[in-house]
């Protein structure tokens, strides 16, 4: 009897040690660049395979206004203390100017009212947050593609940046200021849009007031919100941290659509 | 009476030994990094949308006088799980993590790099399941030795086995050559039932599977039922490893790790059994 309590002892410490090491070992992979880059391979791969075998003009479902969450969380920024967006915010955006730079033929600066004339689309979807929950909104905004053919794509421009007026963390070289960056299949998918309305109202500032992106078919951290300029670009490493957004050069997949 | 003379058949094929052992990698760090993805919203609900004031299943902490107590509620009834689940961690320094830190990878709740860890090895899983799939279709391992005929379908041999397993006795001679009733029951719901769901549903949860088969995610009734799916579905498979590993050791466990290893298992015979039933 002792015995086999023994035999137990020793057989859980074992497949204790055993679980600590295997463990201890695996976050020594997360921790080598070397070792991680090989599990990040995977992105790659899921987006040739999601490009390859998805229509690249698929469209994200669109639901009926009664599926509308009543309870859309907001997250990341929410409610931006920089101050170029407070003077901006206390005069009702009436200041706020879209700018389209980079690699265009025409830069573009556009007011509120000048957005709001574009070629427009109105939109039910379901915002699929990295974290795993969903929400459903509507969002009437102006489509991407007929706005960059207004500033001109020059045939460099690979991606289009965002550049945002929030920052979401506090650092000394100002990589905590918000930005994200799409190539140009998502830029010319027809539910791309700059939304400046939501559920019917003006965006509300916890959403990205006056404009954020929506970029269907990808998850929430590429809706970039608070956006004050688009830049076009032909390589993503000069930006941020270079990893071509905030939450990625953080760690997470410039490519979200899973 | 002199110990039976044992004879080695050889019972698994190279390609399901080592689509076995890759799945067990695969398995095992594709649960423990969900275990971690899990907990940056340890809450589940049905349909396409969150009802965040109203999840069907959530873990957390909550806060009650001076301690704090991990709480994992499931519909309308609640149950204190600290040290476990909601709330864990060494004495003195317990956190607030959906599942313990030894459960998961990474150890510490991260996001980023748990979705490193769970996409690498869902590719690998995948590829290796259609290698099982094709091999096992084409050279009709899963026809022939999982499908069950129906000799295995009769009540009669149902009840039968069931009452054998019961008692823990296991076919010998002949008999131990095949697979009983239960055990292709058991394998096939594995391979064909919840190890494709759980690809399927995981599918569900990219917003750009959804646009490109918006089918697969009204199947499952929306993103959200997908993914409390693929929860219940990982944790049916976690239990039936539990069962696996128990019929392991009960039914021989160095006979049967070295069939999963060389691909021979030791029977004893009939004509050597004597009197056997």
């Amino acid at each position: 009897m002792t015995g086999a309590l023994h035999r137990r002892g020793w057989l859980q410490a074992g497949l204790a040690s055993a679980g600590a090491l295997v463990l201890g070992a695996c976050d020594k992979i997360t921790a080598n660049p070397k070792a991680n880059a090989v599990l990040q391979s995977a992105e790659g791969l899921t987006r040739r395979a999601q490009r390859l075998l998805v229509d690249r003009k698929a469209l994200a479902r669109e639901f009926t206004p009664k599926d509308i969450s009543p309870d859309f969380r907001p997250n990341g920024s929410i409610d931006p203390t920089d101050p170029d967006y407070l003077a901006l915010k206390a005069k009702g955006f009436a200041d706020y100017r879209l700018v389209v730079d980079g690699l265009v033929e025409r830069p573009l600066s556009l007011s509120l009212a000048d957005l709001r004339a574009q070629p427009a689309r109105t939109q039910i979807t379901r915002h699929d947050c990295v974290e795993g929950w969903s929400s459903i909104g509507k969002w009437t905004g102006a489509r991407l593609g007929p706005l960059l053919d207004r500033a001109g794509l020059k045939p460099a421009a690979r991606y289009i940046v965002f550049h945002c007026a929030d920052t979401l963390e506090q650092t000394l070289d100002g990589s905590g200021q918000y930005y994200e960056s799409i190539d140009l299949i998502d830029a010319y998918h027809p539910q791309t849009i700059l939304a400046y309305d939501m559920n019917d109202a003006p965006l509300p500032v916890p959403h990205g007031a006056p404009v954020r992106l929506r970029v269907e078919r990808q998850l929430g951290y590429k809706h970039a919100k608070y956006v004050m300029r688009l830049e076009a670009v032909n390589d993503l490493k000069p930006l941020g941290r270079g990893k071509g957004g905030f939450w990625e050069d953080r760690g997470y997949e410039w490519y979200a659509g899973i | 009476m002199a110990k039976p003379a044992k004879v080695l058949v050889y019972r698994h094929a190279a390609v399901t030994r080592v689509t076995h052992w890759i799945n067990v990698l695969a398995l095992t760090l594709l649960l423990m990094s969900g275990l971690n993805i899990f907990g940056a919203h340890p809450a589940l609900y049905w349909g396409q949308k969150a009802v965040f004031a109203h999840p069907w299943i959530s873990i957390g902490a909550e806060q009650q006088g001076a301690r704090t107590l991990g709480v994992t509620q499931i519909d309308s009834l609640k149950f204190n799980t600290t040290g476990v689940l909601g709330y864990s961690g060494k004495a003195g320094s317990e956190e607030a993590v959906a599942f313990p830190h030894w459960a998961t990878v990474p150890s510490e709740r991260d996001l980023a790099d748990a979705r490193h860890w769970h996409f690498f090895f869902a590719w690998l899983f995948v590829l290796n399941g259609l290698v099982y799939w094709l091999v096992g279709l084409g050279g009709g391992h899963i026809l022939k030795d999982l499908a069950p005929t129906r000799r295995d379908l009769a009540p009669r041999n149902l009840w039968h086995e069931i009452v054998t397993h019961a008692k823990l006795k296991f076919p010998k001679g002949e008999e131990a050559r095949r697979y009983n009733v239960l055990q292709k029951g058991a394998y096939l719901g594995v391979v064909l039932v919840a190890l494709p769901l759980m690809v399927l549903t995981g599918l569900c949860m990219s917003p750009g599977v959804d646009a490109g088969a918006p089918w697969l995610v009204a199947l499952f009734g929306g993103r959200q039922s997908a993914r409390t799916i693929h929860f219940i579905t990982a944790w049916a498979i976690v239990a039936f490893i539990f069962v696996h590993l128990f019929m392991v050791v009960a039914s021989g466990t160095w006979n049967n790790i070295r069939s999963m290893i060389t691909g021979r298992y030791a029977i004893v015979p009939d004509e050597t059994l004597g009197d056997v039933p």
